[in-house]
């Protein structure tokens, strides 16, 4: 039981920042331009940021 | 593909690229954007334009790259998703122009744009909260879950109702959030007297959420926390597919649209020449024409003369010559020389505006079509509420309490809950639009794939459409490989279509010939080299002494060299490369297959009889075609009618679902469901093969989630679901419903 109270709270919060991360990715526009995210990784040229 | 991809230049400046490019490029041609310009407020112009053509990483590195290294330009970022290239610079440095300029360059086409009219906030803050729900539920679904499956593992009673404490934390917050979406589309649809699948499934989560707190409260074995949050991740997921395929088609409509916001140079009464936006030209205003350019308004030519391409306004192949005086309409092309109209009609009346009228009515009239999804959804929603209803009356009549009997009834509506159904479609709908984008072909809205799957009829256009649109040289075995030079060297300056399919059957032949000759060009007549005294042009100009051959189906030139006989070029509109190919394969799956063409008798009989198609219709104007398709419908045939001109619009809008190719007029790309944009006509084909495909697959589907509802619901209606049971039900059947959708994919592979 103890071993619960302590790994299921760390399983939640790890969890959390998975959510917290997926949110900052969309207010970050990173899913604006699917098509061209998924190009502009394949080059170093250009800018390989998301629009902001 | 065309422009992809072009070299990474290097270059300093525009003037250089100006020379670089060897031609007078001043730009011409390029519609003058800056009536599209907006300011920051650091002073920097700034311009969207869209950019068709781009769609992969070469793309981005020439447009951005090259962009970045002008001195003026302070940022340029390309969206290929959205096609849309937005640059700030300054414009001290370089005009608006200069911007288009370098985009045309480096050889794309695009089209200024107004960012406000075409964003639609609306969708964009739908799809934010869809995705942000869509997280929201994973993470709470994914939670819950392993809390559920230690407890079906067999966790002991303190164990289980601690687990269930916190599924209730994390789950109610979650489906509190994430459920909205469905709340809010059932609540109105309850206001307004009606039932929608949001329903049934806010009621099967708030019931469920309720019984599980109550469970949970006292200590009870089955919550259905899991249950309901994973319900409603499924649905959310089927919806965001849904709504990303609806957006696909929108900003294939959007390009369309921004298509018709080209802008017409208007000469000011000081004689300036300045741009403006089609809907502020005035009756009277002076407009200018350059050579290339479409004509903007209806008018009246007050200066200059030129052959016109009214192709798309009549489905003539053969360009006319218009003087000082005559009437020319929006739409046509200016080929051969400048011109400069004063307004005589605008918006209302025009003959566009006439065929737009045409368009409206076909759309009253044009009967509504329901969704496949929508039409299940009918029969489903009602057939689920009475079920769970009779369930928890059934039940406290064999004398169980209110709350088992209700226990019991949600768990029928969870385990009906349609969430093979909501994926069952999108799913399909997806994979299916993102084939044809890879096919070439834009789907402008999903039902377009629906209604093609149960056609009967195709009609085709002949100019344009059946052929290239442009003409060809059809006796080149007649003409010697010299004459076919000198010929050459006069056509190569001009852009008469006749002239152009000279230049390209000389650079078929492998022949030099000189492009710097002086050579005057009569318009409407045809090509003079002084120094020579060679003419190529039309018989009366160029050999008026000779025999008219036979009867005139096919346009035709003569060369003619001091001292020597006339040589006569012939040339036809000839069939698009795999236009045979598509009619017989319609023909041989049982469709009826027709032609209705604005062009004369002759060349639309000489087509047919190639197609081999014996029901074909010559000089149609635009009403005579819409009566066709109308009077064709009436009598219960589904057309798909594939046409490129303005003149087929109205037919267009009026059809059961409608193609246009990707050259095709504004009016017509706007009113036709689909787009193509390859030079092959076996587009037409081969979505009718995905179509009929992906509809089968829907089919399958439904039928699917319906077999899985006659398994699991005598099961919930006993009263021996458990959420174990439910939950492995439910991810099974949205598994299943989502790899047979992917299936389409292997379909793909027999059709490219």
């Amino acid at each position: 039981m103890s071993g619960l109270l302590f790994l299921i709270p760390v399983a939640l919060f790890l969890g959390l920042i998975g959510l917290a991360g997926f949110l900052w990715t969309l207010r970050n526009g990173q899913y604006d331009d699917i098509d061209g995210a998924s190009e502009r990784i394949l080059d170093d040229r250009y800018d390989d940021k998301p629009d902001v | 593909m065309l422009s992809c991809c072009p070299v990474d230049y290097a270059l300093n400046d525009i003037t250089e690229m100006r020379q670089s490019k060897g031609l007078d490029w001043t730009g011409d041609l390029v519609a003058d954007p800056s009536p599209w310009v907006t300011y920051d407020q650091d002073g920097l112009a700034q311009l969207d334009i869209l950019v068709p053509e781009a769609y992969c990483a070469a793309c981005i590195g020439a447009i951005e790259g090259n962009f970045k290294k002008l001195a003026s330009v302070k940022y340029a970022r390309l969206n290929l998703t959205r096609k849309r290239l937005t640059i700030s610079w300054d414009e001290n440095l370089n005009s608006a122009k200069d911007m288009m300029v370098v985009l045309e360059w480096l050889g794309y086409h695009g089209q200024p744009f107004n960012r406000d009219q075409f964003d639609n906030l609306q969708t964009d803050s739908y799809q934010k909260k869809l995705l942000t729900s869509l997280g929201v539920a994973g993470f709470a679904a994914s939670n819950v879950m392993l809390l559920s499956v230690s407890v079906w593992a067999g966790a002991d009673e303190s164990t289980r109702n601690f687990f269930h404490w916190i599924s209730a934390l994390i789950a109610i917050p979650a489906l509190a959030y994430c459920g909205q979406i469905f709340f809010k589309s059932a609540f109105n649809a309850l206001r307004h007297g009606q039932l929608n699948m949001d329903v049934p499934i806010s009621l099967a989560v708030i019931l469920a959420t309720y019984i599980s707190i109550s469970e949970t409260i006292a200590g009870g074995a089955h919550a259905y926390f899991d249950a309901s949050i994973t319900l409603v991740f499924f649905l959310l997921a089927g919806r965001y597919l849904d709504l990303s395929m609806r957006q696909r088609a929108r900003s294939a409509a959007e390009q369309l649209m921004s298509m018709q916001a080209i802008a017409a140079t208007i000469i000011l009464p000081d004689g300036k020449r300045q741009s403006i936006k089609l809907a502020d030209i005035k009756l009277g205003d002076e407009i200018f024409v350059a050579i290339g350019e479409k004509i903007p308004v209806d008018g009246m030519i007050i200066e200059g003369k030129s052959d016109v391409d009214n192709a798309f306004l009549t489905g003539e192949s053969i360009p006319d010559l218009f003087d000082i005086g005559d009437q020319i309409h929006a739409g046509g092309i200016n080929l051969t020389g400048a011109l400069t109209i004063k307004v005589t009609a605008t918006g209302e009346d025009t003959l566009l505006a006439d065929i737009i009228r045409l368009m409206e009515e076909a759309e009253r009239t044009d009967a509504k079509y329901i969704r496949l999804a929508d039409r299940v959804a009918k029969l489903y929603a009602p057939a689920v509420h009475i079920l769970a209803a009779v369930t928890l009356l059934g039940w406290m009549t064999l004398g169980k309490g209110f709350n088992d009997s209700l226990f019991i009834a949600t768990s029928v509506l969870i385990i009906t809950c349609p969430c093979a159904l909501g994926l069952a479609v999108p799913a399909v709908q997806v994979v299916a639009s993102g084939i044809l984008l890879r096919l070439g072909i834009l789907l402008k809205d999903g039902i377009a794939l629906e209604k093609l799957a149960d056609i009967d009829m195709v009609v085709f256009d002949k100019t344009g459409t059946l052929t290239m649109g442009q003409p060809k040289l059809i006796n080149g075995n007649e003409i010697s490989d010299e004459a076919m030079r000198v010929a050459a060297s006069l056509a190569v300056n001009s852009k008469h279509p006749l002239s152009q399919a000279i230049v390209k059957a000389a650079d078929i032949r492998g022949l030099k010939y000189s492009t710097n000759g002086n050579v005057q060009e009569e318009i409407g007549q045809g090509l003079y080299d002084e120094k020579s005294q060679i003419k190529l042009g039309k018989r009366i100009y160029a050999a008026p002494e000779s025999i008219q051959v036979k009867e005139d189906i096919q346009a035709e030139f003569y060369l003619s060299i001091h001292g020597q006989n006339p040589i006569r070029f012939a040339f036809e509109d000839g069939l698009r490369p795999d236009a045979k190919q598509t009619v017989a394969k319609f023909k041989k799956s049982g469709l009826e297959v027709v032609i209705l063409s604005g062009d004369r008798e002759a060349a639309v009989k000489n087509i047919a009889d190639i197609l081999q198609i014996k029901n074909h219709k010559f000089a149609q104007n635009p009403q005579d075609k819409l009566a066709y398709v109308q009077a064709q419908q009436a009598a219960g045939k589904k057309i798909f009618v594939i046409g490129d001109g303005s003149n087929d619009a109205p037919a267009l809008i009026a059809a059961h679902v409608s193609m246009s190719p990707g050259n095709a007029s504004d009016v017509s790309q706007l009113s036709a469901d689909l787009i193509f944009q390859s030079q092959n006509l076996s587009a037409a084909y081969k979505v009718w093969q995905v179509a009929k495909f992906s509809r089968g697959l829907i089919k399958q589907n439904i039928a699917l989630a319906i077999a899985y509802n006659i398994i699991a619901v005598p099961i919930a209606i006993m009263g021996l679901a458990t959420p174990f049971v439910a939950a492995i039900a439910m991810s099974t059947s949205s598994m299943i419903v989502t790899l047979n959708a992917l299936r389409l994919r292997l379909k793909e592979a027999g059709l490219s």
